[in-house]
């Protein structure tokens, strides 16, 4: 009993200012039963890692639409390790060609989601990572 | 995140001003993890040496972004902040979405703000059964002023009363004539009054109705009291009015170290934070000990719910 809830930061890195997606996220999210903390558009890499250091996330997911996914989710990933947050799960979404994808992996992104994914897909994996692992 | 909680290791770089230990040491705190009370035990000596501002008002008031200013502000004078946002969970799924930082990121990578987003969990009224220990981690980190932000329920949350040093009750111009102001409720807890969104039409008859609602009471013929509210009018957009806002607080804080009030009000405080802990206590321990065959018992009607009750408390 007494399951604590999940905590997870969804962040908007880089320049783009489609929030629409994220939104979606922390609301199905929410209504999974995640206190899940949303950061707002245009954030640096080191407000993220700050942000998911204050607020002792379990996982931060990246949502980025402008193309720079192969620069700043690395550099975020990067930025979090530095913080000494080395086992920070981190996931992605966005328009992400599958060839990044499998870039971004190696880049310490553990899953990257695309549009179309159906929302329950992400809980479920969210929930499988992070009850695990607890 | 498998991590590495020894309580002693914590408490050491929470007092050293770790960000990374204060975060993890709110965790437990707010988990009520076993660990926390080793933790809570020493961060408790810490107690009261920070001004602990609660701003409470209306969803939509501006709460958030004049934390942000607030933040701005003391930050100039090279003070240590913390905040402690309280967003409400879901009754039905558990969850929440806790978004009073997307307003305050600006101070996301200043060393001296830390920034902790808290759900109610279940509790109602504004705040979160754990915000005593939550203040506490802060207190033992070095902050030097803490605000504590509620959830937005408008009329009826007083608790904050009972946890804050200096309450700010924040509104708008928008937000209603004096009959408004007239209510009990949260009118009645504010130390100091915000007029935010200043911006807008009508501030000056906002300010003015307010203050003739909190005058109401002279004309009752109550006696004239220590400390008569001031009102602020902001814009937390702009910036305009925030020097003066940290002004009355300041002046709060003083008033409360040179008069009985500031130890009167500490005391009740500690008095919340023993109810709080006895209430989670014991609550807790009852409802560990239903089991179905209780239900079945009550279902059969061989039990009511006030005997199974003074039996699970005992």
């Amino acid at each position: 009993m007494n399951s604590k809830p999940l905590r997870v930061l969804i962040a908007k890195p880089g320049l783009d200012g489609h929030d629409r997606g994220a939104k979606v996220i922390v609301r199905a999210l929410r209504d999974a039963g995640f206190e899940v903390i949303y950061t707002g558009i245009r954030q640096t890499p080191d407000m993220i890692a700050a942000a998911a250091l204050q607020e002792d996330v379990d996982a931060v997911g990246l949502s980025l639409l402008s193309g720079a996914h192969l620069t700043l989710f690395p550099e975020v990933v990067k930025t979090l390790r530095k913080k000494g947050l080395k086992d920070m799960l981190v996931f992605g979404g966005g328009i992400i060609p599958d060839e990044d994808a499998a870039k971004l992996r190696k880049a310490g992104v553990d899953r990257v989601f695309g549009p179309g994914t159906p929302l329950q897909a992400i809980v479920d994996y969210l929930n499988e990572k992070l009850r695990v692992a607890a | 995140m498998p991590r590495n909680d020894d309580p002693s290791d914590l408490i050491k770089r929470v007092r050293r001003g770790d960000h990374a230990a204060a975060s993890r040491a709110l965790s437990l705190v707010v988990d009520e993890d076993d660990a926390s009370e080793i933790l809570a035990k020493d961060f408790f000596k810490s107690a009261g040496r920070a001004q602990k501002i609660g701003v409470c008002g209306p969803p939509g008031a501006g709460k958030s972004t004049l934390t942000g200013r607030l933040i701005g502000h003391y930050r100039k004078r090279k003070l240590q902040v913390g905040v402690l946002a309280v967003d409400p969970s879901s009754s039905i799924s558990g969850g929440a979405f806790l978004g009073d930082r997307l307003r305050i990121m600006e101070h996301a990578t200043d060393p001296g703000v830390f920034i902790r987003s808290l759900a109610s969990r279940g509790m109602i009224g504004g705040l979160t059964h754990t915000i005593f220990g939550a203040i506490h981690v802060l207190e033992a980190l070095g902050c030097d002023k803490i605000i504590v932000e509620t959830v937005g329920t408008g009329q009826d949350e007083v608790e904050i009363a009972s946890v804050a040093d200096t309450v700010v009750y924040v509104t708008t111009p928008a937000m209603g004539d004096e009959i408004q102001a007239m209510k009990a409720g949260a009118m009645e807890i504010g130390d100091v009054f915000v007029v935010n969104k200043a911006d807008l039409a009508g501030k000056d008859k906002a300010v003015a109705d307010l203050r003739a609602a909190l005058g109401l009471g002279h004309s009752a013929g109550q006696a004239p009291r220590a400390w008569e509210p001031p009102i602020a009018a902001t814009s937390a957009l702009s910036g305009e009015g925030i020097a003066e806002l940290a002004r009355e607080l300041d002046g709060h804080w003083e008033h409360l170290q040179n008069s009985g009030e500031g130890r009167a009000r500490l005391k009740k405080q500690h008095a919340t934070e023993l109810q709080f802990w006895i209430q989670r206590r014991v609550v807790r321990t009852a409802l560990d000990r239903v089991t179905d065959t209780i239900l079945e018992e009550m279902v059969a009607h061989k039990s009511d719910p006030a005997s199974m009750g003074r039996r699970l408390l005992k």
